[in-house]
Protein backbone atom coordinates (compact mmCIF):
# COMPACT_ATOMS: atom_id res chain seq x y z
CA UNK A 1 0.00 0.00 0.00
CA UNK A 2 1.31 3.43 -0.93
CA UNK A 3 1.68 6.19 1.69
CA UNK A 4 -0.46 8.62 -0.29
CA UNK A 5 -3.11 7.35 -2.68
CA UNK A 6 -5.23 9.67 -4.78
CA UNK A 7 -8.14 8.61 -6.97
CA UNK A 8 -10.61 10.61 -9.04
CA UNK A 9 -9.42 13.87 -7.51
CA UNK A 10 -11.36 16.92 -8.66
CA UNK A 11 -10.93 20.50 -7.51
CA UNK A 12 -12.53 23.79 -8.36
CA UNK A 13 -12.17 27.50 -7.71
CA UNK A 14 -15.64 29.01 -7.77
CA UNK A 15 -17.26 27.63 -10.92
CA UNK A 16 -14.02 26.72 -12.63
CA UNK A 17 -13.00 23.11 -12.43
CA UNK A 18 -9.21 22.81 -12.37
CA UNK A 19 -8.62 19.10 -11.77
CA UNK A 20 -10.56 16.43 -13.65
CA UNK A 21 -10.19 13.13 -11.85
CA UNK A 22 -6.49 12.71 -11.07
CA UNK A 23 -5.05 9.44 -9.83
CA UNK A 24 -1.53 9.12 -8.46
CA UNK A 25 0.39 7.67 -5.56
CA UNK A 26 3.47 8.34 -3.44
CA UNK A 27 5.27 5.33 -2.01
CA UNK A 28 6.54 5.25 1.57
CA UNK A 29 10.00 6.83 1.49
CA UNK A 30 9.76 7.49 -2.25
CA UNK A 31 10.01 10.65 -4.34
CA UNK A 32 7.22 11.35 -6.80
CA UNK A 33 7.13 14.34 -9.08
CA UNK A 34 4.26 15.97 -10.91
CA UNK A 35 5.34 17.88 -14.00
CA UNK A 36 3.41 20.21 -16.21
CA UNK A 37 3.24 23.65 -17.74
CA UNK A 38 1.87 26.76 -16.06
CA UNK A 39 -1.81 26.32 -15.28
CA UNK A 40 -1.79 22.53 -15.62
CA UNK A 41 -3.07 22.21 -12.06
CA UNK A 42 0.14 21.27 -10.22
CA UNK A 43 -0.23 23.71 -7.33
CA UNK A 44 -3.93 22.95 -7.06
CA UNK A 45 -3.10 19.25 -6.73
CA UNK A 46 -0.93 19.89 -3.69
CA UNK A 47 -3.51 22.26 -2.24
CA UNK A 48 -6.19 19.64 -2.74
CA UNK A 49 -4.17 17.03 -0.83
CA UNK A 50 -3.96 19.49 2.10
CA UNK A 51 -7.61 20.42 2.05
CA UNK A 52 -6.95 23.99 0.96
CA UNK A 53 -9.41 23.94 -1.96
CA UNK A 54 -12.83 22.47 -2.49
CA UNK A 55 -12.33 18.92 -3.70
CA UNK A 56 -14.12 15.75 -4.65
CA UNK A 57 -12.64 12.27 -4.92
CA UNK A 58 -10.57 10.00 -2.76
CA UNK A 59 -7.37 10.95 -0.93
CA UNK A 60 -5.90 8.37 1.44
CA UNK A 61 -2.89 8.89 3.67
CA UNK A 62 -1.50 5.80 5.34
CA UNK A 63 -4.78 4.08 4.55
CA UNK A 64 -7.01 6.76 6.14
CA UNK A 65 -9.38 8.99 4.19
CA UNK A 66 -8.26 12.60 4.49
CA UNK A 67 -10.32 14.25 1.74
CA UNK A 68 -12.65 16.85 3.19
CA UNK A 69 -10.77 17.24 6.46
CA UNK A 70 -9.44 20.58 7.71
CA UNK A 71 -5.90 21.59 6.71
CA UNK A 72 -4.81 21.81 10.36
CA UNK A 73 -5.89 18.20 10.95
CA UNK A 74 -4.22 16.89 7.80
CA UNK A 75 -0.95 18.58 8.79
CA UNK A 76 -1.14 16.95 12.21
CA UNK A 77 -1.07 13.52 10.53
CA UNK A 78 2.44 14.29 9.31
CA UNK A 79 2.02 15.98 5.93
CA UNK A 80 4.21 19.06 5.64
CA UNK A 81 3.48 21.44 2.76
CA UNK A 82 6.04 23.92 1.46
CA UNK A 83 3.65 26.21 -0.37
CA UNK A 84 3.97 28.22 -3.54
CA UNK A 85 5.64 31.50 -2.57
CA UNK A 86 7.27 29.79 0.46
CA UNK A 87 4.77 31.04 3.07
CA UNK A 88 7.43 32.75 5.16
CA UNK A 89 6.33 34.59 8.31
CA UNK A 90 8.11 37.74 7.18
CA UNK A 91 7.99 39.73 10.44
CA UNK A 92 9.10 36.85 12.67
CA UNK A 93 12.66 35.71 13.24
CA UNK A 94 14.16 32.68 11.52
CA UNK A 95 14.04 30.75 14.78
CA UNK A 96 10.39 31.68 15.39
CA UNK A 97 9.56 30.46 11.88
CA UNK A 98 11.20 27.14 12.69
CA UNK A 99 9.44 26.85 16.06
CA UNK A 100 6.11 27.34 14.29
CA UNK A 101 6.97 24.41 12.05
CA UNK A 102 7.04 22.18 15.12
CA UNK A 103 3.79 23.63 16.53
CA UNK A 104 1.54 20.70 15.63
CA UNK A 105 3.99 17.99 16.51
CA UNK A 106 3.58 15.89 19.61
CA UNK A 107 6.49 15.60 22.05
CA UNK A 108 7.73 19.18 22.12
CA UNK A 109 10.53 18.34 24.54
CA UNK A 110 13.02 17.77 21.76
CA UNK A 111 12.53 21.12 20.06
CA UNK A 112 16.15 22.15 20.65
CA UNK A 113 17.38 18.87 19.18
CA UNK A 114 15.21 19.32 16.09
CA UNK A 115 16.46 22.87 15.62
CA UNK A 116 20.03 21.57 15.69
CA UNK A 117 19.26 18.76 13.24
CA UNK A 118 17.53 21.09 10.78
CA UNK A 119 20.32 23.63 10.98
CA UNK A 120 22.77 20.87 10.08
CA UNK A 121 21.02 20.59 6.70
CA UNK A 122 20.87 24.37 6.31
CA UNK A 123 23.87 25.90 8.14
CA UNK A 124 23.02 29.37 6.82
CA UNK A 125 19.80 29.36 8.87
CA UNK A 126 21.83 28.78 12.01
CA UNK A 127 23.87 31.89 11.27
CA UNK A 128 20.70 33.90 10.68
CA UNK A 129 18.73 32.46 13.61
CA UNK A 130 17.82 35.78 15.26
CA UNK A 131 17.27 37.69 12.03
CA UNK A 132 13.83 38.76 10.76
CA UNK A 133 12.84 36.24 8.08
CA UNK A 134 11.74 38.98 5.67
CA UNK A 135 15.35 40.10 5.39
CA UNK A 136 16.53 36.75 3.98
CA UNK A 137 17.30 36.28 0.28
CA UNK A 138 14.92 34.25 -1.88
CA UNK A 139 17.12 31.18 -1.70
CA UNK A 140 17.45 31.43 2.06
CA UNK A 141 13.69 31.83 2.41
CA UNK A 142 13.18 28.68 0.33
CA UNK A 143 15.60 26.86 2.62
CA UNK A 144 13.72 28.22 5.63
CA UNK A 145 10.46 26.95 4.16
CA UNK A 146 11.85 23.43 3.72
CA UNK A 147 13.44 23.56 7.17
CA UNK A 148 10.16 24.73 8.71
CA UNK A 149 8.37 21.81 7.10
CA UNK A 150 11.02 19.44 8.39
CA UNK A 151 10.40 20.63 11.97
CA UNK A 152 7.06 18.81 11.83
CA UNK A 153 8.98 15.52 11.46
CA UNK A 154 6.68 14.75 8.55
CA UNK A 155 6.16 11.41 6.83
CA UNK A 156 5.31 13.18 3.61
CA UNK A 157 6.79 16.42 2.30
CA UNK A 158 4.90 18.38 -0.36
CA UNK A 159 7.14 20.75 -2.31
CA UNK A 160 5.62 23.38 -4.58
CA UNK A 161 8.14 24.61 -7.17
CA UNK A 162 11.14 25.03 -4.89
CA UNK A 163 13.17 26.24 -7.89
CA UNK A 164 10.94 29.20 -8.73
CA UNK A 165 12.86 32.45 -9.10
CA UNK A 166 16.15 31.09 -7.77
CA UNK A 167 19.64 30.96 -9.29
CA UNK A 168 20.58 27.54 -10.76
CA UNK A 169 23.33 27.03 -8.18
CA UNK A 170 20.91 27.59 -5.30
CA UNK A 171 18.36 25.27 -6.90
CA UNK A 172 20.94 22.52 -7.20
CA UNK A 173 21.86 22.96 -3.53
CA UNK A 174 18.23 22.73 -2.42
CA UNK A 175 17.59 19.62 -4.52
CA UNK A 176 20.69 18.01 -3.05
CA UNK A 177 19.42 18.65 0.46
CA UNK A 178 15.94 17.35 -0.37
CA UNK A 179 17.52 14.11 -1.55
CA UNK A 180 19.56 13.89 1.66
CA UNK A 181 16.46 14.51 3.76
CA UNK A 182 14.56 11.85 1.84
CA UNK A 183 17.27 9.26 2.46
CA UNK A 184 18.28 10.08 6.01
CA UNK A 185 14.88 10.92 7.49
CA UNK A 186 12.88 8.45 5.39
CA UNK A 187 10.51 11.23 4.37
CA UNK A 188 8.45 10.63 1.24
CA UNK A 189 8.39 13.59 -1.15
CA UNK A 190 5.76 14.82 -3.57
CA UNK A 191 7.44 17.43 -5.76
CA UNK A 192 5.71 19.73 -8.19
CA UNK A 193 8.05 21.37 -10.69
CA UNK A 194 8.40 23.23 -13.94
CA UNK A 195 12.10 22.43 -14.01
CA UNK A 196 11.48 18.97 -15.42
CA UNK A 197 15.12 17.99 -15.90
CA UNK A 198 16.05 18.45 -12.25
CA UNK A 199 12.79 16.96 -10.99
CA UNK A 200 13.22 13.80 -13.10
CA UNK A 201 16.78 13.38 -11.82
CA UNK A 202 15.55 13.50 -8.25
CA UNK A 203 12.33 11.50 -8.46
CA UNK A 204 11.77 7.80 -8.84
CA UNK A 205 8.24 8.17 -10.18
CA UNK A 206 6.73 10.90 -12.35
CA UNK A 207 3.35 12.08 -13.62
CA UNK A 208 2.75 14.54 -16.41
CA UNK A 209 -0.21 16.87 -16.00
CA UNK A 210 -2.01 18.73 -18.79
CA UNK A 211 -5.03 20.95 -18.04
CA UNK A 212 -5.94 19.01 -14.93
CA UNK A 213 -5.49 15.49 -16.29
CA UNK A 214 -2.66 12.96 -16.01
CA UNK A 215 -1.53 12.35 -19.58
CA UNK A 216 1.52 10.20 -18.85
CA UNK A 217 3.09 8.46 -15.90
CA UNK A 218 5.81 5.98 -15.10
CA UNK A 219 9.28 5.59 -13.57
CA UNK A 220 11.17 8.90 -13.79
CA UNK A 221 13.93 7.31 -15.88
CA UNK A 222 11.46 6.19 -18.55
CA UNK A 223 9.82 9.61 -18.80
CA UNK A 224 13.20 11.19 -19.19
CA UNK A 225 13.89 9.08 -22.27
CA UNK A 226 10.48 9.76 -23.82
CA UNK A 227 10.77 11.81 -27.01
CA UNK A 228 7.62 13.86 -26.48
CA UNK A 229 8.63 14.79 -22.94
CA UNK A 230 12.12 15.67 -24.04
CA UNK A 231 10.92 18.00 -26.79
CA UNK A 232 8.16 19.71 -24.77
CA UNK A 233 9.57 19.86 -21.28
CA UNK A 234 13.30 19.27 -21.35
CA UNK A 235 14.04 21.39 -24.40
CA UNK A 236 16.66 19.34 -26.25
CA UNK B 1 6.86 73.30 38.16
CA UNK B 2 5.08 71.23 40.83
CA UNK B 3 1.81 71.57 38.96
CA UNK B 4 3.56 70.52 35.77
CA UNK B 5 4.92 67.30 37.32
CA UNK B 6 1.57 66.56 38.90
CA UNK B 7 -0.25 66.99 35.62
CA UNK B 8 2.24 64.83 33.74
CA UNK B 9 1.89 61.98 36.24
CA UNK B 10 -1.88 62.13 36.28
CA UNK B 11 -1.75 62.36 32.46
CA UNK B 12 0.35 59.21 32.33
CA UNK B 13 -2.21 57.49 34.54
CA UNK B 14 -5.23 58.25 32.35
CA UNK B 15 -2.95 57.81 29.33
CA UNK B 16 -2.23 54.28 30.47
CA UNK B 17 -5.96 53.60 30.42
CA UNK B 18 -6.33 55.09 26.92
CA UNK B 19 -3.32 53.07 25.88
CA UNK B 20 -4.79 49.82 27.23
CA UNK B 21 -8.02 50.29 25.34
CA UNK B 22 -6.06 51.37 22.26
CA UNK B 23 -3.98 48.20 22.59
CA UNK B 24 -7.17 46.13 22.69
CA UNK B 25 -8.31 47.83 19.48
CA UNK B 26 -4.94 47.29 17.80
CA UNK B 27 -4.73 43.62 18.83
CA UNK B 28 -8.02 42.88 17.11
CA UNK B 29 -7.26 45.13 14.14
CA UNK B 30 -3.90 43.41 13.58
CA UNK B 31 -5.43 39.95 13.69
CA UNK B 32 -8.61 40.48 11.73
CA UNK B 33 -8.52 43.95 10.08
CA UNK B 34 -11.62 44.75 12.13
CA UNK B 35 -11.95 47.91 14.20
CA UNK B 36 -14.02 46.75 17.15
CA UNK B 37 -16.25 49.71 17.94
CA UNK B 38 -17.80 47.71 20.79
CA UNK B 39 -14.47 47.49 22.66
CA UNK B 40 -15.44 50.30 25.04
CA UNK B 41 -18.88 48.89 25.79
CA UNK B 42 -17.38 45.45 26.42
CA UNK B 43 -15.11 47.10 29.00
CA UNK B 44 -18.05 48.99 30.51
CA UNK B 45 -20.05 45.78 30.84
CA UNK B 46 -17.11 44.01 32.51
CA UNK B 47 -16.84 46.90 34.97
CA UNK B 48 -20.52 46.48 35.91
CA UNK B 49 -19.86 42.80 36.58
CA UNK B 50 -17.02 43.80 38.91
CA UNK B 51 -19.35 46.31 40.61
CA UNK B 52 -21.98 43.59 41.12
CA UNK B 53 -19.42 41.24 42.67
CA UNK B 54 -17.95 43.92 44.95
CA UNK B 55 -21.47 44.92 46.05
CA UNK B 56 -22.20 41.28 46.82
CA UNK B 57 -19.35 41.48 49.32
CA UNK B 58 -16.40 39.97 47.45
CA UNK B 59 -12.99 41.50 48.24
CA UNK B 60 -11.84 43.94 45.54
CA UNK B 61 -9.01 41.86 44.08
CA UNK B 62 -11.10 38.66 44.01
CA UNK B 63 -13.75 40.54 42.04
CA UNK B 64 -10.99 42.03 39.85
CA UNK B 65 -9.56 38.68 38.77
CA UNK B 66 -12.98 37.04 38.48
CA UNK B 67 -13.97 39.90 36.15
CA UNK B 68 -10.87 39.36 34.03
CA UNK B 69 -11.76 35.68 33.65
CA UNK B 70 -15.36 36.43 32.69
CA UNK B 71 -14.20 39.18 30.29
CA UNK B 72 -11.78 36.78 28.59
CA UNK B 73 -14.41 34.09 28.13
CA UNK B 74 -16.97 36.69 27.05
CA UNK B 75 -14.64 38.16 24.42
CA UNK B 76 -13.83 34.69 23.11
CA UNK B 77 -17.54 33.80 22.90
CA UNK B 78 -18.39 37.06 21.12
CA UNK B 79 -15.78 36.26 18.47
CA UNK B 80 -16.91 32.65 18.05
CA UNK B 81 -20.66 33.36 18.06
CA UNK B 82 -21.13 36.86 16.66
CA UNK B 83 -18.05 37.72 14.59
CA UNK B 84 -17.18 34.34 13.11
CA UNK B 85 -20.30 34.04 10.93
CA UNK B 86 -19.42 37.35 9.25
CA UNK B 87 -15.65 36.77 9.15
CA UNK B 88 -15.52 36.67 5.35
CA UNK B 89 -18.25 39.25 4.83
CA UNK B 90 -17.46 42.69 3.40
CA UNK B 91 -15.82 45.10 5.86
CA UNK B 92 -18.95 47.24 6.15
CA UNK B 93 -20.96 44.23 7.38
CA UNK B 94 -18.47 43.61 10.19
CA UNK B 95 -18.45 47.29 11.13
CA UNK B 96 -22.26 47.23 11.39
CA UNK B 97 -22.10 44.07 13.52
CA UNK B 98 -19.63 45.76 15.89
CA UNK B 99 -21.81 48.86 16.15
CA UNK B 100 -24.81 46.62 16.77
CA UNK B 101 -22.87 44.95 19.56
CA UNK B 102 -22.09 48.40 20.99
CA UNK B 103 -25.75 49.41 21.04
CA UNK B 104 -26.89 46.08 22.51
CA UNK B 105 -24.31 46.06 25.31
CA UNK B 106 -25.08 49.69 26.14
CA UNK B 107 -28.85 49.12 26.25
CA UNK B 108 -28.63 45.90 28.22
CA UNK B 109 -26.38 47.57 30.79
CA UNK B 110 -28.82 50.49 31.04
CA UNK B 111 -31.74 48.08 31.36
CA UNK B 112 -30.13 46.04 34.14
CA UNK B 113 -28.30 48.75 36.03
CA UNK B 114 -30.12 51.96 34.96
CA UNK B 115 -28.39 55.03 33.53
CA UNK B 116 -27.80 56.61 36.94
CA UNK B 117 -24.11 57.11 37.72
CA UNK B 118 -22.71 54.87 40.44
CA UNK B 119 -19.51 55.31 42.42
CA UNK B 120 -16.93 52.58 41.78
CA UNK B 121 -14.31 51.81 44.42
CA UNK B 122 -10.59 52.20 43.92
CA UNK B 123 -8.37 49.54 45.50
CA UNK B 124 -5.85 52.24 46.37
CA UNK B 125 -5.86 54.54 49.43
CA UNK B 126 -7.56 57.93 49.23
CA UNK B 127 -4.69 59.75 50.87
CA UNK B 128 -2.41 61.32 48.28
CA UNK B 129 1.21 60.28 48.11
CA UNK B 130 3.71 63.03 48.85
CA UNK B 131 7.09 63.05 47.12
CA UNK B 132 9.14 66.13 47.97
CA UNK B 133 6.52 68.85 48.13
CA UNK B 134 4.43 67.43 45.29
CA UNK B 135 1.25 65.42 45.93
CA UNK B 136 0.21 62.56 43.67
CA UNK B 137 -3.18 60.83 43.71
CA UNK B 138 -2.68 57.28 44.99
CA UNK B 139 -5.21 56.01 42.45
CA UNK B 140 -3.29 57.68 39.61
CA UNK B 141 -0.06 55.96 40.62
CA UNK B 142 -1.81 52.65 41.34
CA UNK B 143 -3.73 52.63 38.04
CA UNK B 144 -0.53 53.37 36.15
CA UNK B 145 1.15 50.47 37.97
CA UNK B 146 -1.69 48.05 37.17
CA UNK B 147 -1.62 49.10 33.52
CA UNK B 148 2.12 48.53 33.30
CA UNK B 149 1.80 45.07 34.89
CA UNK B 150 -0.87 44.11 32.33
CA UNK B 151 1.31 45.34 29.48
CA UNK B 152 4.30 43.40 30.80
CA UNK B 153 2.16 40.28 31.07
CA UNK B 154 1.02 40.67 27.45
CA UNK B 155 4.56 41.30 26.25
CA UNK B 156 5.88 38.15 27.94
CA UNK B 157 2.91 36.14 26.69
CA UNK B 158 3.29 37.15 23.04
CA UNK B 159 7.07 37.14 23.02
CA UNK B 160 7.96 33.99 24.92
CA UNK B 161 5.08 31.48 24.85
CA UNK B 162 4.25 29.07 22.06
CA UNK B 163 0.59 30.10 22.11
CA UNK B 164 1.60 33.77 21.85
CA UNK B 165 3.86 32.96 18.90
CA UNK B 166 1.06 31.01 17.20
CA UNK B 167 -1.28 33.97 17.67
CA UNK B 168 1.19 36.36 16.09
CA UNK B 169 1.66 33.91 13.23
CA UNK B 170 -2.09 33.52 12.71
CA UNK B 171 -2.48 37.30 12.55
CA UNK B 172 0.32 37.70 10.00
CA UNK B 173 -0.20 34.80 7.68
CA UNK B 174 -3.31 32.66 8.23
CA UNK B 175 -2.63 30.33 5.29
CA UNK B 176 0.89 29.46 6.39
CA UNK B 177 -0.32 29.11 9.96
CA UNK B 178 -2.86 26.46 8.94
CA UNK B 179 -0.04 24.62 7.19
CA UNK B 180 1.79 24.61 10.53
CA UNK B 181 -1.26 23.01 12.11
CA UNK B 182 -2.38 26.17 13.95
CA UNK B 183 -6.14 26.45 14.48
CA UNK B 184 -6.39 30.01 13.20
CA UNK B 185 -10.05 30.51 14.14
CA UNK B 186 -9.37 29.73 17.78
CA UNK B 187 -6.35 32.02 17.80
CA UNK B 188 -8.62 34.88 16.72
CA UNK B 189 -11.06 33.92 19.48
CA UNK B 190 -8.30 33.97 22.09
CA UNK B 191 -7.19 37.35 20.70
CA UNK B 192 -10.69 38.76 21.24
CA UNK B 193 -10.68 37.27 24.74
CA UNK B 194 -7.36 38.93 25.61
CA UNK B 195 -8.50 42.24 24.15
CA UNK B 196 -11.65 42.05 26.28
CA UNK B 197 -9.49 41.31 29.32
CA UNK B 198 -7.26 44.33 28.70
CA UNK B 199 -10.38 46.46 28.17
CA UNK B 200 -11.83 45.23 31.46
CA UNK B 201 -8.71 46.38 33.29
CA UNK B 202 -9.04 49.79 31.65
CA UNK B 203 -12.72 49.96 32.64
CA UNK B 204 -12.08 49.07 36.28
CA UNK B 205 -9.21 51.56 36.53
CA UNK B 206 -11.10 54.46 34.95
CA UNK B 207 -14.46 53.89 36.68
CA UNK B 208 -13.38 55.40 40.05
CA UNK B 209 -12.46 58.58 38.14
CA UNK B 210 -15.38 58.99 35.72
CA UNK B 211 -18.02 57.09 37.74
CA UNK B 212 -19.83 54.01 36.50
CA UNK B 213 -22.59 54.45 33.95
CA UNK B 214 -23.42 52.76 30.64
CA UNK B 215 -21.93 55.63 28.63
CA UNK B 216 -18.74 55.97 30.62
CA UNK B 217 -16.49 54.48 27.89
CA UNK B 218 -17.78 56.60 25.00
CA UNK B 219 -15.26 59.40 25.62
CA UNK B 220 -12.51 56.96 26.59
CA UNK B 221 -12.99 55.09 23.31
CA UNK B 222 -12.42 58.30 21.36
CA UNK B 223 -9.21 58.91 23.32
CA UNK B 224 -8.25 55.30 22.58
CA UNK B 225 -8.81 55.92 18.87
CA UNK B 226 -6.63 59.01 19.13
CA UNK B 227 -3.95 56.94 20.89
CA UNK B 228 -4.04 54.12 18.36
CA UNK B 229 -3.95 56.61 15.48
CA UNK B 230 -1.03 58.49 17.02
CA UNK B 231 0.92 55.28 17.64
CA UNK B 232 0.01 53.84 14.26
CA UNK B 233 -2.83 51.34 14.08
CA UNK B 234 -0.44 48.51 13.24
CA UNK B 235 1.79 48.74 16.32
CA UNK B 236 0.90 47.45 19.81
CA UNK B 237 3.81 49.38 21.32
CA UNK B 238 2.65 52.45 19.42
CA UNK B 239 -0.85 52.15 20.89
CA UNK B 240 0.55 52.22 24.44
CA UNK B 241 3.01 55.05 23.79
CA UNK B 242 0.29 56.92 21.91
CA UNK B 243 -2.04 56.49 24.89
CA UNK B 244 0.50 57.86 27.35
CA UNK B 245 1.20 60.82 25.06
CA UNK B 246 -2.48 61.60 24.54
CA UNK B 247 -3.07 61.45 28.32
CA UNK B 248 -0.22 63.87 29.01
CA UNK B 249 -1.10 66.22 26.14
CA UNK B 250 -4.72 66.32 27.25
CA UNK B 251 -3.75 67.27 30.81
CA UNK B 252 -1.14 69.85 29.86
CA UNK B 253 -3.41 71.53 27.33
CA UNK B 254 -6.19 71.54 29.93
CA UNK B 255 -3.88 73.19 32.47
CA UNK B 256 -1.97 75.70 30.41
CA UNK B 257 -4.33 76.65 27.58
CA UNK B 258 -6.92 78.83 29.25
CA UNK B 259 -9.83 78.37 26.83
CA UNK B 260 -9.66 74.52 26.97
CA UNK B 261 -11.97 73.88 29.91
CA UNK B 262 -13.03 70.36 30.96
CA UNK B 263 -15.92 70.32 28.50
CA UNK B 264 -13.55 71.01 25.62
CA UNK B 265 -10.92 68.42 26.57
CA UNK B 266 -12.31 65.75 24.24
CA UNK B 267 -11.61 68.13 21.37
CA UNK B 268 -7.92 67.54 22.05
CA UNK B 269 -8.37 63.87 21.15
CA UNK B 270 -10.10 64.74 17.90
CA UNK B 271 -7.42 67.31 17.12
CA UNK B 272 -4.74 64.63 17.66
CA UNK B 273 -6.54 62.24 15.27
CA UNK B 274 -6.89 64.97 12.63
CA UNK B 275 -3.30 66.21 12.88
CA UNK B 276 -1.83 62.69 12.72
CA UNK B 277 -3.96 61.73 9.73
CA UNK B 278 -2.90 64.87 7.87
CA UNK B 279 0.78 64.94 8.81
CA UNK B 280 1.77 61.28 9.23
CA UNK B 281 -1.12 58.88 8.53
CA UNK B 282 0.91 55.79 9.50
CA UNK B 283 1.41 57.19 13.03
CA UNK B 284 4.61 57.22 15.05
CA UNK B 285 5.31 53.48 14.96
CA UNK B 286 3.05 52.20 12.19
CA UNK B 287 3.99 50.60 8.92
CA UNK B 288 2.63 52.07 5.74
CA UNK B 289 0.05 49.64 4.45
CA UNK B 290 0.74 48.47 0.93
CA UNK B 291 -2.14 46.96 -0.96
CA UNK B 292 -1.69 45.15 -4.20
CA UNK B 293 -4.36 46.18 -6.65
Amino acid sequence: MALLEVEGLEAQYGWTKVLHGLAFAVEEGGITTILGANGAGKTTTLRAVCGMVKTAGEVRFDGHRIAGRATEDIVRLGIAHVPEGRGTFMQLTVEENLRLGAYARRGRGTLAGDLRRVVEYFPVLGERRGQIAGSLSGGEQQMLAVARALMLRPRLLLLDEPSLGLAPLVVREIFRIVRAINREERVAVLLVEQNAAMALDLADHAYLLETGRVVMSGPAGDLKKDDAIRRSYLGY
Amino acid sequence: MDIFVQQVVSGLSTGGIYGSLALALVMIYQATDVVNYAQGEMAMFSTYLAWTMINAGLPYWVAFFATLTVAFVGGLLIERVVIRPVERAPLLTIVIVCIGLLVILNSVAGWIYSYIQKPFPSPFPEKPIQIGNVFFGAHDIGALGVTLVVLLFLYVFFRYTTLGLAMRAAAQNPTSSRLCGIRVGWMLGVGWGLAALVGAVAGMMVAPVVFLDPNMMAGILIYAFASATLGGFTSPLGAVVGGLLVGVIENLVGTYVSFIVTELKLTVALAVILIVLVVKPSGLFGRVAVHRV
